[in-house]
């Protein structure tokens, strides 16, 4: 059989394209552009309009496959996974890319065991390989500790579910052409064992740190509940996502999608800034691909100064309030 | 209520040392834990037994010394604890791991609903629940961080995704991944950790499980780690100590210019 493109899974969200997918139609044309074969979305979902799909193209794909129906309003794994395969053993592409999203992380393991390939987990880098044209995956492990650099040589397709912001999109260019193809699967793929009850859609922007630009995150040495709330004031005036370590969320001053590291989320955002948090393993394996840091803490020794961009060693007490004033002036001024 | 909690011993991620040769972890001198997420699926398969009655069996697949975190799971309150150790299974991936675990749940049988760990803090793939999930053609749902009821023939979940949280309802048998959210693990009890070292804990290897061994171990992996390198940790940032008021205005106003430079004001 032979196993021809390269493939990204795109995510929508009430009919809009996340921007994750965008990212991953760069990693996917750096991709194809090697191996000089088609660069292809896939889109599940229901009722997009034939201009968001073709932002896709725009964004670097040579063909869009849309699958439209009323069961892919809501995530459900089911007709996710059953679509997809079927769409696979229809085409056979070489590669399928998924980001590393509560949905990719999802969908790809069972996609895989389907298809009896290869799956790599939350890659921050991806090439292929001189000759073998095979696919070269990296990722972090171990908490961070380590790089692997992995390969699936006998299975088709090689897939990976790629780490959310660990690169920018392209620039859209409108010139771009290409072809949508309303696709439609069988009737027995489409259903589903599960189904959406409600959702609670977070009240609260700052917690969604996965999608957040601008992280401001505290730690245990913000002291109590109350200074803590320096930390989301900085963030507020930053416009950036509110982080923690585990310390404030066991303590209860603020809420678990907040929390950073090991036992919460893995971020990415351009910039990270910190108070008060020592930068154990558990938390530097959650913020291994932020792109920039600035922390302060007061003990010169703390690890999380390893990490970091800008190392303020000083009292948050005392930088964190003029820190605060001063970007209010600016706003002001 | 029958419940499975596949759990995986792990080396203690503070301290791991790898084979830069095989790309594997190296083992010896590193103690072992039970995956700190599994404890997680631990805790809540203790608290749906509570409430629902039951029985709760630990599965593992890793080396011999893997027994001691089935024991240590039992003396929290599991009932039983299966182990799965083979050289054959060394060096497995998420897809042959999963493979070996379904065909071990296969065998036990009947059984309500499965419970796994966000991901393993070794691997930290998070590949192996659903992997488990598709294996056994059962419906299945991740990054759970409340079981909100129980019924005879579905369960209501709560999940945890990037803008909010997902209310599903799932057919039974399913399979679960938690979150750390869900719960606050209980430490093993005295009584448990007595009855932990007297209760047999049975040992299944390929046959036993009926696994084709063409899906087994490093062999049966599709994935091949190829390199394993040592991430930069150091920066090499810029570093401030003000002792002042005045110092630490130029170090915020030098803070307020890294900002910009990065392009977030
Ligand atoms: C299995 C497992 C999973 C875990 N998962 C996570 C996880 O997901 N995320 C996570 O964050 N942790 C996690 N941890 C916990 C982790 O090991 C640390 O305990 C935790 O990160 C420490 O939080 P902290 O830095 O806020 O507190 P501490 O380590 O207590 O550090 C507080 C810091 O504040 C500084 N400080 C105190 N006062 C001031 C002041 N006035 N001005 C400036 N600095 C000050 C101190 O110097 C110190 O460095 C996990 C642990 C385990 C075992
Ligand atoms: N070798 C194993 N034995 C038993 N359970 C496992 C094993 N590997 C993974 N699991 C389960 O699958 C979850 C996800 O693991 P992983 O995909 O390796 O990150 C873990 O939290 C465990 O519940």
């Amino acid at each position: 059989m032979e196993y021809k493109g390269v493939w990204i899974l795109g995510e929508q969200n009430k009919g809009i394209i996340q921007t994750v997918s965008y990212e991953l139609l760069k990693r996917g044309k750096f991709l194809s552009e090697k191996l000089g074969v088609d660069l292809v979305a896939v889109v599940l979902g229901y009722q997009i309009s034939p201009k968001e799909l073709n932002k896709l193209i725009h964004y670097g794909a040579n063909r869009v496959i849309y699958v439209n129906d009323q069961i892919f309003q809501n995530f459900l794994p089911d007709p996710y996974i059953n679509s997809i395969m079927e769409l696979i053993n229809k085409y056979n592409p070489e590669i399928m890319l998924a980001s590393a999203t509560s949905t990719g992380r999802t969908v790809a393991p069972a996609v895989a065991v389907k298809c009896h390939a290869g799956l790599t987990a939350d890659c921050t880098g991806l090439d292929i390989e001189e000759g073998s044209n095979n696919l070269i995956q990296t990722r972090p492990a171990i908490g961070g500790n380590i790089l692997a650099t992995i390969k699936s040589p006998n299975h088709r397709p090689q897939m990976a579910t790629v780490r959310p912001h660990s690169n920018q999109p392209l620039e859209p260019n409108p010139g771009n052409v290409g072809e949508v193809i309303y696709e439609k699967v069988k009737e027995k793929n489409l259903k589903s064992r599960t189904n959406q009850i409600a959702f609670i859609e977070m009240k609260d922007e700052s917690a969604n740190i996965q999608d957040a630009e601008i992280i401001v995150a505290g730690g245990k040495g913000c002291k109590t509940e109350e200074s803590f709330k320096m930390v989301r004031e900085l963030a507020h005036q930053l416009n950036g996502a509110v982080g923690a370590s585990r310390e404030p969320v066991d303590l209860g001053w603020v809420k678990y999608p907040h929390q950073v590291g090991l036992s919460g989320k893995t971020v990415s955002p351009n910039m990270y800034v910190c108070a008060g948090i020592s930068g154990a393993v558990q938390h530097l394996a959650g913020i291994k691909t932020a792109h920039n840091i600035v922390a302060i803490n007061n003990d010169p020794n703390a690890q999380i100064f390893q990490v970091a961009d800008i190392s303020v060693q000083a009292d948050l007490f005392d930088v964190l309030p003029i820190l605060i004033d001063k970007l209010k002036d600016r706003k002001v001024g | 209520m029958k419940i499975l909690v596949p759990i995986k011993q792990v080396p203690e991620t503070s301290n791991v040392k790898m084979d830069p040769e095989t790309g594997t972890m190296v083992r010896s001198g590193v103690e072992p834990i039970v995956n700190p997420l599994d404890l997680y699926a631990v805790e809540e398969a203790i608290r749906l037994k509570a409430k629902y009655g039951g029985e709760i069996i630990a599965i593992s697949m890793g080396p011999p010394g893997a027994k001691k975190a089935l024991q240590e799971v039992i003396s929290m309150g599991c009932d039983e604890g299966i182990l799965l150790s083979h050289r054959k299974f060394a060096g497995a991936d998420t897809w042959s791991t999963s493979y070996v675990l379904a065909q071990a749940i296969k065998k036990i049988g009947k059984f309500d609903v499965i419970l796994c760990g966000e991901r393993a803090t070794d691997g930290d793939t998070g590949q192996v629940g659903p992997g488990i999930a598709a294996w056994l053609d059962i419906p299945f749902s991740t990054y759970v961080s409340q079981i909100s009821e129980v019924n005879k023939d579905t369960i209501t979940v709560k999940r945890i995704v990037e803008n909010g949280y997902q209310l599903v309802g799932i057919e039974k048998p399913t399979l679960l991944t938690v979150v750390k959210e869900i719960n606050f693990p209980r430490l093993p009890t005295l009584d448990g950790k007595i009855r932990s070292k007297k209760i047999e804990i049975p040992l299944w290897g390929p046959e036993d499980i009926d696994a084709k061994i063409e899906n087994l171990g490093l062999k049966g992996s599709p994935t091949r780690v190829v390199k394993i390198s040592k991430p930069k940790v150091s920066r090499d940032g810029e570093v401030y100590k003000p002792n002042n008021e005045k110092e630490t205005e130029e170090v915020v106003d030098r803070i307020i210019e890294f900002f910009e430079q990065k392009e977030i004001l």
